[in-house]
């Protein structure tokens, strides 16, 4: 049963093989179909190895599989394998679910779209990379596919390129996440050097040949690579402006999938990340302030998408948090539970943008309420989730992060906790500004005009997200050592490494009730302010809303100077100097073969002196070596 | 078996035959069974047969001898380890077999692409499918010979097929010129080789490979020279065969002049023979004189890397530019060679496969542009051809990239595995000049893309219509195409996993 691993990834390549030869002919909306299709059977594939697995004895829930040997050069052997473990089944679970409804909401929301076969085709290219990234056996081809995954998130940031804009912000989220890759590749270098292997079963059987700095030097080069694909402090204006691509886009790549890859990565190396405490604080610390100045920028932002995009930066922010206190089962809960509830967040801001026509300002919405029933539903169980309301799941897995915290680093804690109300403010004001008020979207339309909802393709995958959002917290509870059944089944990944909190059941009731606090005073701050109010310019500081000027920040300080830079190796460097020399080298071997040409002249003769020429040389030579 | 002579000769020693391996030698002798069995099919029937026969029963012939090969593979890698059959004569071992694979693959690919060019020409009969087998059981030969005299015999029969071939195109009359020039060098060079094959066997005492190098490896000569000169007449005669700078001089003419497959053919075959007996007679019976032949190889490496990439640079006629292309190529092959290493031998083997298969699909499309007369060879007529035949152009531009040596293609680990191996072996200055002649041999394949994808249909002048009408107007059989999508399908695909023939060329040179 568990050996039919190798199609997990291979289904959707399977797809995107597909799609690349016929997807054009196929068309609306069937060329969607096929690659839903394909998804939806990986996750039929991945759910019958997740139950062989679970069946198996918690000791035994590991194994490998090398498809093949991409190439042996040396020593050097690369093999495909994969590795299948609690770890990564089930965040291959996860990814396929949420992918397969996802990809069924584009048909709906991509329906319009010129380029609709090429927007699944990049899709299902992104899932089998993600797969890959997520099944593979060793560190390279986990790189492999975190460039693949890169590599569609470029195109699809930049899907309607048409859009200087998007274009723009595609070159942006690449140039970003290229900062980041160099620390991966560093890593990798670093590490293969010492052990020359770069399979994690390798890699975690020698630690001992590591000393400590070089731990710590791995896993900091590694955390660079985390920081530009998970968008964190200081990489992370690259996901605000990723938004420019289509929304079911923003939230497969850019919320559920993607940009977890880092704390997924972080998570996989874990025994590495044990060995070097400083490591983990530097990891905690960046995660808990890019969470909280992600807030606060979330806070003023009027892009419907944006808030969402900034909450995301900040959820991850938590992840990392959690990762750094040594919580790792806390980090996986809270990538799944954000993955449903941001998932869900981002469709239903696809269902309101498109009732109003593909305006994104808040501002410009409101009293959307009675037009989008659904979607509204599903909105009040993302938002009440991220808020951290219970029972909803993101205030068990943000809570779960935030005893971990506690125990921990206290002084973190704080700032985590005063970011769970600045998160139940801002998603609050959101809520406010979208469904209910004043229909501020009358002005800008004819009048008659009445947004509407889509179909069951594009209610469908609302409700089990909204179900999965709702409900998905009760695979992890507090306060009885038998209830955290994923802390359980992932257990065997962690062992020895994992971080146990000694705060006692009394402990997690009482922080649980403070969590519970902080919502509830998140929400009722707005409520007051934006529930009777949609205009109030002086809790909207430009300062915040620019992100606290940090793109200002790299263009005076790398973007102006890296410009005059680049024009200067533009015009004097290469075209003088290397051009020169190309030239030059091209220009003497153009001149030297036109000469030698000369030799060429056609008649036998002289063929036959160049070869007795060269046979005499060749005895002249023989001669010198007789002895 | 001995035969007793009568008369006269029973004086001499009873001539010995040692008895017949088929085994061994099958796939030669499939090639040679069914050059003869076209020959007789044609005085068979009194109406020919349709070309189309003799491409079909070729293109049999060449699987048939790539199954045969692999057997003798399975035998010799896992039931019986290498062997050497008829007194030492024939050497069964994972080198000759890989060769054997590589002519049978080269020769299925070129019977598939050149049916639609006999067509299109008007060559009729066996012979031209005939002589191809021929060529190719010679060059099987001299990769599996393991005496001096099966390497001139398998040479031999190789060469004079080869000779007629080029001259078969008996409408245009370069390829007649072809065939002469062609001809008479060849005959300069054997004689030059036999020459060698005797002074070796004067200082030896033997012709066979494996008692050259025993007796060597036993015996001190007090004077070497014979022996010395011998060899530098045996690698003389080789060289001319790769066509290795300087003497080379006959390959742009003849390349040029020779019916377009026939060149594809010849510059896979040909040079895959001529290395697989050169690799053989210097590493075998030349071990011990390595220091010797090094430097001459060393030599003959730069001059070709070199020679072949400046020349190419200047040539307008794409056909003659390959033909400079395969010279660097050669020279390529004669970096693995020079290191002496078994990771030279795994990197020259490699290189000589994935080559086959990119040479003969570039000269494929080359005869397909070429048109009726086989003349359109000009940089000129194949601009714009990406806008008239999309996948004709794509196909030549994946076969150039990995000539180039462009990642994801056979042609970069190629290049890789020689220049490694060169490093490997200390000769940085090699190395070098290897990564720099690729360097420059990018620039001539980039070129023909250029043209290719450059300059659309509305920005052209009356003159470059023409050509576009004429590309337009090309025909790609079907046997054509599929000759085509394979050369590329295994240009590409073993250019993204590479590991199967890494593996076959590793294990080849593990059963030397």
């Amino acid at each position: 049963m568990l050996h039919i691993a190798y199609l997990i990834p291979l289904l959707p390549l399977a797809g995107f093989l597909f799609l690349v030869a016929f997807g054009h002919r196929l068309g609306k909306p069937k060329a969607g179909w096929i690659a839903t299709t394909a998804v939806a059977l990986s996750f039929v594939t991945t759910a019958i190895v997740f139950a062989g697995l679970f069946l198996r004895q918690p000791s035994d829930r590991s194994f490998t599989q090398t498809l093949f040997t991409w190439m042996p050069v040396g020593p050097l052997h690369v093999n495909f394998t994969v590795l299948i473990d609690p770890l990564s089944i089930t965040m291959a679970a996860f990814v396929t679910g949420v992918s397969t409804l996802i990809h069924m909401y584009s048909i709906w929301y991509m329906d319009h779209d010129e380029q609709f076969s090429k927007f699944f085709i990049y899709l299902n290219l992104f899932v089998f990379s993600m797969l890959v990234l997520v099944l593979s056996g060793n560190l390279l081809f986990t790189f492999l596919g975190w460039e693949g995954v890169g590599l569609c998130s470029y195109l699809l940031i930049a899907f309607w390129f048409d859009r200087d804009t998007a274009a723009t912000a595609g070159k942006k989220a690449f140039v970003f996440n290229r900062i980041g890759d160099s620390g991966f590749l560093l890593a990798m270098f670093l590490i293969f050097s010492k052990v020359g292997t770069l399979s994690y079963h390798g890699i975690f059987a020698r630690l001992h040949r590591f000393s400590p700095e070089e731990i710590t030097a791995i896993v900091l080069l590694l955390f660079l690579g985390a920081v530009g694909k998970s968008a964190q402090i200081p990489l992370f204006t690259w996901l605000p402006d990723a938004m420019e691509g289509p929304t079911p886009v923003s939230a497969l790549i850019h919320a559920a999938t993607m940009v977890t890859a880092g704390v997924y990565l972080m998570a996989r190396v874990n025994p590495l990340l044990h060995l070097s405490p400083d490591a983990g604080e530097v990891i905690a610390i960046i995660g808990v302030v890019t969470a909280f100045v992600a807030a606060t920028i979330a806070c003023t932002q009027n892009d419907i998408k944006k808030v969402l995009a900034y909450s995301t930066v900040s959820q991850l922010g938590y992840m990392f948090l959690a990762i750094g206190t040594g919580a790792y089962v806390a980090a996986i809960f809270l990538m799944i539970a954000h993955a449903f509830f941001k998932a869900l967040l981002f469709l239903s801001a696809g269902s309101v943008i498109h009732a109003v026509e593909d305006d994104q300002d808040m501002k410009q919405m409101g009293g959307l309420r009675r037009f989008l029933p659904v979607t509204y539903i599903t909105f009040i169980v993302a938002w009440l989730s991220i808020a951290g309301v219970p029972p909803f799941s993101g205030f068990w897995a943000k809570g779960d992060i935030l005893v971990n915290a506690f125990s921990r680093y206290p002084g973190l804690w704080v700032i985590g906790v005063v970011t769970a109300a600045l998160t139940a403010y801002y998603m609050a004001r959101q809520f406010f500004l979208v469904f209910t008020g004043s229909s501020r979207w009358e002005s800008a339309h004819p009048a008659g005009f009445e947004p509407h909802e889509g179909g069951w393709i594009m209610r469908f995958p609302l409700v089990v997200l909204a179900v999965l959002a709702g409900f998905g917290g009760f695979v992890n509870l507090p306060f009885h050592p038998q209830w955290n059944f994923l802390g359980r089944f992932l257990a065997p990944v962690f062992q020895g490494t994992i971080y146990h909190q000694s705060v006692g059941v009394g402990g997690e009731w009482g922080l649980a009730l403070t969590d519970v606090v902080m919502a509830a005073v998140g929400i009722g701050i707005a409520w007051r302010i934006w529930y009777p109010q949609w205009s109030h310019p002086s809790l909207e500081p430009a300062f915040l809303q620019r992100s606290w000027m940090v793109d200002d920040l790299y263009d005076a300080v790398i973007g102006r100077p890296g410009a005059a830079l680049a024009s200067f190796a533009a015009v004097v460097v290469d075209n003088k100097i290397i051009d020169g020399a190309v030239v030059g080298v091209g220009k003497f071997s153009e001149l030297t073969g036109l000469v030698l040409r000369k030799l060429q002249t056609g008649f036998v003769r002289n063929y036959a002196l160049g070869i007795t020429i060269g046979l005499v040389l060749l005895l002249a030579w023989m001669a010198s070596r007789v002895g | 078996m001995t035969l007793h002579s009568t008369g006269l000769l029973a004086t001499l020693a009873p001539v010995h035959i040692p008895p017949l391996a088929y085994s061994a030698v099958l796939p030669p002798v499939i090639m040679i069974g069914m050059a003869l069995f076209l020959l007789l099919l044609s005085a068979m029937f009194k109406r020919q047969p349709n070309t189309g026969v003799y491409t079909a029963l070729t293109a049999a012939a060449s699987l048939g001898a790539i199954a045969a090969s692999l057997v003798l593979w399975h035998y010799i890698s896992v039931r019986h380890g290498p062997y050497t059959a008829m007194e030492g004569a024939i050497s069964v071992d994972g080198f000759s077999v890989l060769v054997m694979v590589l002519v049978s693959c080269a020769l299925f690919l070129t019977a598939l692409s050149s049916d639609g060019y006999l067509r299109r020409e008007g060559v009729q009969g066996p012979e031209y499918h005939a002589l191809m087998l021929l060529s190719t059981s010679g060059a099987m030969l001299m990769g599996a010979a393991g005496d001096l005299i099966v390497i001139f015999l398998g040479l031999e029969i190789m060469s004079i097929a080869l000779y007629v071939l080029a001259g078969m195109d008996s409408k245009r009359r370069e390829s007649g010129e072809a065939a002469i020039k062609y001809f008479i060098l060849g005959a300069f060079s054997s004689a030059v080789f036999v020459y060698g094959i005797a002074l070796t066997y004067g200082a030896t005492g033997s012709l066979n490979l494996a008692q050259i190098a025993n007796y060597l490896s036993k015996n001190v000569l007090i004077s070497n020279g014979l022996l010395l000169v011998g060899l530098a007449l045996l690698v003389v005669g080789f060289a001319f065969k790769i066509a290795a700078v300087p003497f080379h001089m006959w390959t742009p003419d003849v390349y040029e002049g020779s019916p377009t497959p026939v060149t594809g053919f010849m510059a896979s075959v040909a040079k895959a023979g001529g290395f697989a007996a050169l690799l053989r007679v210097l590493l075998t019976a030349g071990d011990v004189l390595r220091l010797d032949w090094q430097p001459m190889i060393w030599v003959l490496a730069i001059l070709t890397l070199l020679g072949g990439a400046i020349l190419a640079l200047v040539q307008t006629n794409v056909k003659r530019m390959l033909a400079y292309s395969s010279i660097n190529h050669a020279g390529f092959v004669l970096v693995g060679v020079e290191a002496a290493t078994r990771q030279g031998v795994d990197a020259a083997l490699y290189y000589l496969f994935t080559y086959t298969f990119v040479v003969i699909g570039s000269f494929a499309v080359v005869s397909v542009v070429g048109g009726k007369g086989d003349k359109a060879h000009n940089l000129e007529e194949y601009k714009g051809l990406s806008a008239t035949q999309p996948l004709l152009a794509a196909m030549l531009a994946l076969f150039l990239l990995a000539q180039a040596g462009i990642p994801f293609t056979t042609g970069f680990l190629a290049k890789f595995t020689v220049i490694a191996a060169a490093a490997d072996s200390h000769s940085y200055a090699l190395a070098i000049i290897a990564m720099l002649s690729a360097a420059i041999a990018a620039f001539f394949y980039l070129r023909v893309v250029f043209y290719m994808y450059s300059s659309s249909p509305e920005t052209s002048t009356a003159g470059s219509m023409g050509v576009l009408r004429a590309q337009a107007a090309l025909k790609v059989p079907a046997t054509m195409a599929i000759a085509l999508g394979l050369a590329a399908a295994f240009t590409l695909f073993f250019g993204i996993v590479p590991a199967p023939v890494i593996d076959f060329a590793h294990k080849a040179t593990l059963l030397f």
